[in-house]
């Protein structure tokens, strides 16, 4: 077997063990574990394995293991640090609370998003917490009426069963749910309408985990529905449809579009190795002189490079590596490459009157030319 | 639907006129509306008006894929080399500058790295790009071979290219003279290559 998969297998073995412990230290010896939820705990402690499994093979990889380790360590730079925490609050809460780079890409994206995002919290802050045992309802001896929340066998705060607050709590899969339907609608209708979307979906990875999230949602309102209104009609079949549809879900998490969930966050270290690079020495392209990124990425992509198997070191004295060169000084070699091919036979003459100018753009106009500001910087816009 | 494989994309960048015809359409495309994916530089401005378009050569092992952290970049059965995944891409900017020939865009308020990926929404029902279709010089041409063939009886298509020791292959094709060796079309040995005068309207936009 190959050294990775140990090595992953081994993560997903002491990550899924760590979690059954908690599960049997938050519910005070099973004590407070609701058996019936059984099939739940062991359909997430396999999530667990699947996703432990697939993190730790997905950070083997060459760029991926280069980022992880230089995103730590650029995090932790003398000098950076206080900024780095600073930013670490203002990223968590623009890119993972608010989601502002969907909102960007446009306002519908960022509305369904965010639905089923906050949906999906909801749902798990809830349900996880229950099934593992780690959360129970007692009513107060003195005042049955009065329930009190213990979270990890720790006693919390206590509310009046049906009060307005106790409605909301006791209903917060059914919110969860509506944000969750709301949400899936909408991305349904942009899958179904939109050309560019229509073009590149694919069942398995865009329609499957769409379909078990409306699954799953439609399935848990339908047991609320069941015995608040129709005396517990098909209760006990609903039961098992809805713990079908969440199983499934859970297996799933690991192989498909959910594991963004996982990988997503890694676009924080990302936002610390930029802001580092910015601060320190840039590169410069060894043919038209300009700063490009980093002197740090380009170093780094050299390895990659190298690790994966490429060989784009150059002889051509002063170049040594072909990421030595900037992006646009890449494309204008490619039509300096053709027009040589093409020379004494469409015009020849050398124009090399002036010294060479650097790239530009022809529009340098934002979307039409660079994309933002990173652009400006890498293709000296 | 994987695009046909009987169409092509040839390109012939000493066509250019830099009309920015293809950098406007290219906007129009529904996998990426309002933003255009050509690359369409001045090679040396105080010498030459010349200009280049760039698009995706969707190379056979794209190092843009390889070098993705978030495994983001996908190349679909047809070759093509799809832009970066949504839901995954992280911004880093690793494909942006490992491209061999300078292609993918970073849009940086969407966190969101993207390329040209030969307008799938159209070609993959028949249709052309849309650079190809309004390119009124041609340097930008959808079809099959033997139309490329009979419109360009001098030229033949390359996609084999070297950049340093590393060889390249391509599904778009350069059109280079037809009596071109089978060797890779050395890159890199333009390095510092002058910039090449060229008589544009009399050799070769009459060439048909």
């Amino acid at each position: 077997m190959r050294r990775e998969v140990v090595k992953a297998a081994a993560w997903g073995v002491v990550v899924t063990l760590l979690l059954a412990s908690l599960i049997v230290l938050g519910s005070r010896n099973l004590s407070h574990f609701d058996a019936a939820l059984v099939a739940y705990t062991f359909a997430v402690l396999f999530a667990t394995f699947g996703l432990t499994y697939r993190y730790a093979m997905w950070l083997q990889r060459p760029p991926t293991a280069l980022y992880w380790k230089r995103g730590w360590q650029v995090f932790f730079k003398r000098g950076y640090r206080a900024r780095n925490i600073g930013n670490w609050f203002k990223h968590i809460f623009n890119d993972i609370v608010l989601n502002r780079f969907i909102w960007s890409r446009d306002r519908l994206r960022g509305l369904t998003h965010w639905l089923i995002m906050w949906g999906c919290i909801l749902a798990v802050a809830i349900t996880f917490p229950l099934v593992f045992g780690w959360l129970h309802f007692e009513s107060l001896p003195e005042r049955p009426e009065w329930y009190r929340v213990f979270f990890f066998g720790f006693p919390t705060f206590s509310f009046p069963s049906g009060s307005i607050f106790g409605f909301v709590i006791f209903h917060g899969l059914v919110w969860a749910s509506f944000l969750v339907i709301a949400g899936v609608m909408l991305a349904m209708r942009r899958r179904m309408r939109e050309e560019g979307a229509v073009a590149l979906q694919l069942f398995a990875e865009d329609f499957l985990p769409l379909i078990l999230l409306f699954s799953v949602s439609l399935t848990g309102l339908m047991l609320t529905a069941s015995y608040t209104w129709m005396k517990g009609y098909a209760y006990d079949f609903l039961a098992i449809v809805h713990a079908i549809t969440v199983i499934f879900t859970f297996l799933w998490l690991p192989f498909g579009k959910f594991f963004h969930i996982f990988q997503r966050p890694a676009q924080l270290g990302v936002r610390f190795y930029k802001d580092v690079g910015q601060h320190e020495e840039a590169a410069i392209c060894r043919r038209c002189q300009q700063p490009f990124t980093s002197r740090m990425h380009v170093e780094d992509l050299i390895r990659v490079e190298a690790e994966l198997g490429y060989r784009y070191e150059i002889n051509a004295p002063g170049v040594e590596h072909y990421q030595w060169i900037c992006p646009p000084c890449r494309r204008v070699l490619f039509a300096l490459a053709q027009g040589k091919l093409w020379q004494g036979r469409r015009g020849g003459v050398d124009l090399g009157v002036a010294p060479p100018s650097p790239p530009a753009y022809v529009n340098p106009a934002i979307g039409e030319g660079p994309l933002g500001q990173e652009d400006k910087n890498n293709f000296h816009a | 639907m994987p695009v046909p494989q009987r169409m092509e994309f040839f390109i012939d960048l000493g066509r250019c006129i830099g009309c920015q015809a293809c950098v406007q359409a290219c906007t129009e495309c529904d996998t990426h509306k309002g933003q255009s994916m050509i690359q369409l530089d001045y090679l040396d401005r105080a010498n030459s008006t010349q200009t280049v378009p760039v698009i995706c050569m969707h190379c056979d092992s794209p190092t843009c894929a390889e070098v993705c952290p978030a495994d983001a970049i996908k190349k679909t059965e047809d070759g093509v080399v799809q832009t970066a995944r949504k839901p995954r891409c992280i911004a880093c900017n690793n494909c942006v500058l490992a491209c061999p020939f300078g292609v993918p865009k970073m849009n940086t308020p969407m966190n969101l790295m993207m390329k040209c990926d030969m307008c799938y929404d159209r070609t993959s029902v028949g249709l052309k790009p849309m650079c190809a279709s309004v390119c009124p010089s041609q340097a930008l041409f959808f079809g099959t071979r033997e139309e490329i063939e009979r419109l360009r009886p001098r030229s033949k298509p390359v996609n084999r290219f070297q950049f340093g020791g590393q060889i390249i292959t391509t599904k778009v094709k350069m059109l280079a003279p037809k009596d071109t060796p089978a060797d890779a079309v050395d890159i890199t040995a333009a390095m510092y290559q002058p910039t090449i005068g060229q008589n544009i309207l009399e050799e070769m936009l009459l060439e048909i």
